[in-house]
């Protein structure tokens, strides 16, 4: 049961949007801007990074719909998202993604765990520094999220087929905030 | 020096705010919202915090930055948010905001950390779930803005002095574009 009186049966973040929409608000527009917005990441790029610091933060609500999101958008390639999350380091995913990733793996632990070596290594393997700073954010933004949905204890559903349809809800219409956000799924 | 080239010489997170308008308006929109309310909590104690949580994430910028904006809040009393950063169970703060930096110091640890009986103290120091949720989301973008300002190495002032005069712009003016826009206080 969650924390605080939201409305039930809705999950995770979408119940916390309705109990603030003051802050759900630019919280939408946040994730919409780093995942959806102008970047030399693909969408899957970026929500395998969302996914991937979700899991490593323990938050079973937000790593299973951004890696639906991103298997649905890897298509034929969606096996690399369960090898990142299961091993990134032996996973085949490309060697500019694993250095972002290891970034974005330093940055879940604290921010000045983050060395000139590993910017170097990315930069080495292609990274610009657009790419880097979006690594940072997307990161650092799921280290929020993640403490958001799992400190108030919002609902976390356990059904696969659930964040499959919610991950495919993320792609086709994006991060749009509406007030009836949380009732739709 | 940052990891990145900012085309910019603004300190801390005005830097990252500066390279990227586009994610800079909806986090400024964030803080405004999150810190300036005054329903429920006062801005003094969303600041206070704001700057445990930055104190607890080692991030020597925000927990200087919002820790000079809490003093001028708490009309210059330094040394209770000194006292805050240092031991807040022991500072001559209210029950309720001691029981919701409890809270907001398990948020910082990891969202699972936070346990029923968390809740329960701070509501019986007469906590609404609106102070709670606000306590748990400043926490956790305090989490995010941490990393943002550390993992990219962002500027670092050393002379104190600039801290007390970019929380006065704060104080007066909030958060928003104004803060990475243009000319800085110093």
């Amino acid at each position: 049961m969650a924390h605080i009186k939201i409305k039930k049966d809705i999950p995770g973040i979408r119940s916390l949007v309705n109990f603030r929409p003051e802050t759900g608000k630019p919280l939408y527009a946040l994730v919409q801007s780093l995942l959806r917005g102008v970047s030399s990441l693909t969408e899957a790029e970026r929500e395998l990074i969302a996914a991937y610091v979700s899991n490593r933060n323990d938050c079973t609500f937000c790593a299973s719909s951004h890696a639906a999101a991103a298997r649905y958008v890897y298509g034929e390639d969606k096996y690399l998202v369960d090898q990142v999350l299961e091993d990134m380091q032996q996973s085949a995913i490309g060697d500019k993604m694993k250095a972002l990733l290891r970034i974005a793996g330093k940055v879940q632990l604290l921010g000045n765990k983050v060395l000139p070596e590993d910017i170097d290594a990315a930069r080495a393997v292609g990274a610009d520094d657009r790419e880097i700073h979006d690594t940072v954010l997307i990161a650092a933004t799921f280290c929020m999220f993640n403490r958001y949905v799992d400190g108030l204890a919002s609902l976390t559903p356990k059904s696969k087929k659930t964040y499959e349809t919610m991950g495919r809800h993320m792609v086709d219409n994006g991060y749009i905030f509406s007030y009836k956000v949380g009732m739709e799924l | 020096m940052p990891h990145i080239d900012f085309n910019n010489n603004f300190p801390g997170i005005r830097g990252a705010l500066a390279y990227r308008p586009e994610t800079a308006k909806p986090l400024g929109e964030l803080a405004q919202i999150l810190l300036k309310d005054t329903v429920g909590l006062s801005p003094a104690e969303r600041e206070l915090i704001a700057m445990y949580v930055s104190h607890l994430n080692d991030c020597f910028y925000c927990g200087q930055s919002h820790g000079e904006i809490a003093v001028i809040y708490l009309g210059d009393n330094r040394q209770l948010v000194e006292d805050v950063r240092n031991d807040y169970k022991s500072a001559a703060i209210s029950d309720k905001l001691k029981a919701l930096l409890g809270v907001a110091a398990k948020v910082q640890q990891g969202g699972k950390h936070v346990t029923p009986q968390d809740i329960d103290v701070a509501r019986s120091h007469g906590a609404t779930d609106r102070d709670i949720h606000d306590t748990v989301l400043i926490a956790a973008a305090f989490c995010m803005f941490n990393r943002y300002v550390d993992g990219l190495d962002t500027l670092v002032p050393t002379d104190m002095e600039l801290y007390a005069q970019r929380a006065k712009q704060v104080a007066e003016h909030g958060y928003g574009p104004h803060i990475y826009a243009g000319q800085q206080p110093l």
